[in-house]
């Protein structure tokens, strides 16, 4: 049969194998369903939502949810809480995703450019980012924060700062490991420069991980910027936000304590689809070798 | 020697990382005519690696004071640097790692890592040409469906068709010089004699001039024109495989050749062993480095290093008592 013996042979490449690898993991799958839903959700947020989040009907405060009209019951202004989860999911994923891809960009080339230069040029890089590292995250991005005054881009700045040592360190151990490989000496052997080796043979061994160490930090900047925002220091009522909405419903606890959980459930839902779903993702790549 | 392609001489390596320099290479003289093979014998530690990555200064150079000279196919390998190194690199001189699967970066396809050589060295060549080229060198290698395998990614390969694709690239910018670094001890026995044979054959077909590390004395005697055994970073004994083999003359030499077992021969005997261990090169006697293992060792040994004495036919050897020996 050697058709069969063909198509055994093709080798279907990386990505293609990481793919299927990745459709096989039920968990990873299904928590990728329900980021691609969150993000949909949130892009979509003003045709999908049923009511406008800024309007309240003062007679119509914190009904639980059921409630007539309102299936999640309304905020302590007569707001629907439906609506205002919708679209708190926009600022909520803005400030997961953006400080960590901003943090990726910067980390990486720090962490990339110490790990491979070795010597006095990575102990100057990583000592300072060491000085970083001495603080506990979240009493950085609140000192932060406070400092910068409060705001939606005051917070993305701080949470940047925030999460810029974290992937600096694991982009200089990724890329410390892969300059004394083999294959690094062996291309340096065949003639290439190091601008070559950086470009191709240690970028493309060391994005990977350093990508995937990136988006489990997705969870942690969200809930970081949802505690930014309960202590006042991140958005501005009367925005949708999922750590603000914490924040002002907590006066409600004793008496609609199922209302006040609700968008931290949605917290909660979020940070472990995405962590889920990083989970896969990181053995799913975890071929070669 | 006039008319060498490879010509190393007084060669010096010395590591300044640790508090004591590391004399790994301590004055290596070696000359090669093109389409010769040179075999490094020695065990690990002797110096043999190390002679060979400075042909390609391929150690770091903070850490490494290397002296003597290298001239590789005219050009003073030791005054290049920056491009014209780089350039040097793959084109006149390129190397074969001993671990193919460590050599081969995991996340390009073979073919890619192949033309991403031959566009480096030669910069008209376009993608369609080098993959052709490209295909070609796997054909010449003999790796079967060829076409499939220069998109393969190196884990998808067995070891013997990953040091097949190692040749390739080593060989893909026609260099004049192949440095193979044990290309065959990480591979099993069956697929070893398959790559020294190939390696042989491309060899000769090339016109090749190439320096074969081994601590396999069987595997040298396979490939080589030449015999050169290491000891402690110098060579103690150099000459054609023949009078090597036959007539060894340096008792390290000696030593190494009566260790191998001997087919059946000696079945339920133990092997005989040379007694001590390898000295600690960063406080070398100021004598015969092997002096301190050395059966014959005499009081002058341990005075002066001994100079090469010139036995005829290019054999020559580092020791005091060769005559006494023989």
């Amino acid at each position: 049969m050697p058709e069969r013996a063909q198509e055994i042979l093709r080798s279907p490449g990386y990505w293609v194998t990481v793919w299927r690898r990745f459709l096989r993991d039920p968990v990873a799958l299904l928590a990728a369903l329900v980021v691609l839903g969150l993000i949909l959700m949130a892009v979509f947020a003003p045709w999908i939502a049923p009511q406008d989040p800024f309007q309240g009907m003062s007679l119509q405060r914190l009904k639980p949810p059921g409630t007539e009209g309102y299936p999640l019951g309304t905020d302590e202004l007569g707001r629907d809480m439906l609506s205002r989860l919708i679209h708190g999911a926009r600022i909520s994923l803005f400030m997961g995703i953006v400080p960590v891809l901003c943090a990726l960009a910067i980390g990486a080339a720090i962490g990339v450019v110490a790990g491979y230069s070795g010597g006095w040029t990575n102990t100057l890089l990583m000592r300072t980012v060491d000085v970083f590292f001495a603080f506990p995250s979240v009493l950085l991005a609140v000192a932060l924060a406070g400092a910068l005054g409060p705001g939606l881009f005051n917070g993305l700045i701080a949470l940047t700062l925030v999460f810029i040592p974290p992937i600096a360190r694991v982009a200089e151990s990724v890329t410390t490991g892969v300059r004394t490989r083999d294959y690094v000496e062996a291309a340096k052997a065949s003639g290439a420069g190091a601008l070559l080796i950086i470009r191709k043979h240690v970028l493309g061994n060391v994005l990977g991980p350093i990508f995937v160490y990136a988006m489990s930090l997705i969870a942690v900047s969200m809930i970081l910027a949802a505690g930014l925002s309960f202590l006042g220091l991140g958005v501005k009522p009367p925005q949708p936000d999922w750590g603000l909405m914490l924040n002002t419903l907590r006066t409600a606890m004793y008496t609609q304590p199922l209302l006040c959980a609700l968008p931290g459930v949605m917290i909660f839902i979020t940070s472990i689809a995405f962590n889920l779903m990083t989970d896969g993702l990181r053995s799913a790549m975890d071929i070669k070798t | 020697m006039t008319g060498s392609i490879l010509e190393i001489r007084d060669l010096r390596v010395a590591f300044t990382g640790a508090a004591k320099p590391v004399r790994a290479v301590d004055g290596v003289d070696l000359a090669l005519v093109p389409g010769e093979v040179v075999a490094l014998l020695g065990e690990s530690g002797s110096g043999k690696s190390v002679t060979l990555r400075s042909i390609l200064r391929l150690h770091p150079e903070n850490k490494t004071r290397i002296e003597g000279s290298i001239v590789a196919a005219g050009i003073d390998v030791m005054a290049l640097s920056g491009a014209a190194l780089a350039d040097f690199r793959g084109k006149t001189v390129s190397m074969i790692f001993q671990e193919p699967m460590l050599a081969l970066d995991p996340v390009y396809t073979l073919g890619a890592q192949i033309t991403e050589a031959i566009r480096k060295h030669e910069s008209g060549v376009s993608a369609d040409a080098a993959r052709k080229r490209a295909l070609g060198l796997f054909e010449r290698v003999r790796i079967p469906s060829p076409e499939r395998r220069l998109d393969s990614y190196p884990h998808e390969l067995s070891g013997g068709m990953r040091q097949r694709a190692m040749i390739a690239l080593a060989l893909a910018c026609n260099p004049k010089v192949l440095l193979a670094d044990e290309p065959t001890t990480a591979l099993d026995a069956t697929v070893q004699v398959q790559i020294l044979l190939l390696l042989r054959e491309l060899q000769r077909e090339l016109d090749l001039a190439m320096i074969f590390v081994t601590h396999d004395i069987g595997v040298g005697v396979e490939v080589a024109d030449r015999i050169a055994v290491m000891y402690a970073g110098r060579i103690v004994e150099i000459g054609a495989v023949r009078d090597v083999i036959r007539a060894p003359r340096h008792p390290y030499t000696i030593g190494l050749l009566s260790t191998r077992a001997q087919g059946g021969r000696l079945s339920g005997k133990r092997l005989p062993t040379i007694t001590g261990s390898p000295p600690d090169l960063a406080s070398l006697p100021p004598g015969c480095a092997f002096a301190p293992r050395c059966s014959s060792a005499t009081s002058a040994c341990l005075e002066a290093a001994p100079a090469a004495v010139e036995l005829g036919h290019g054999h020559a050897v580092r020791c005091i008592h060769t005559a006494a020996v023989a």
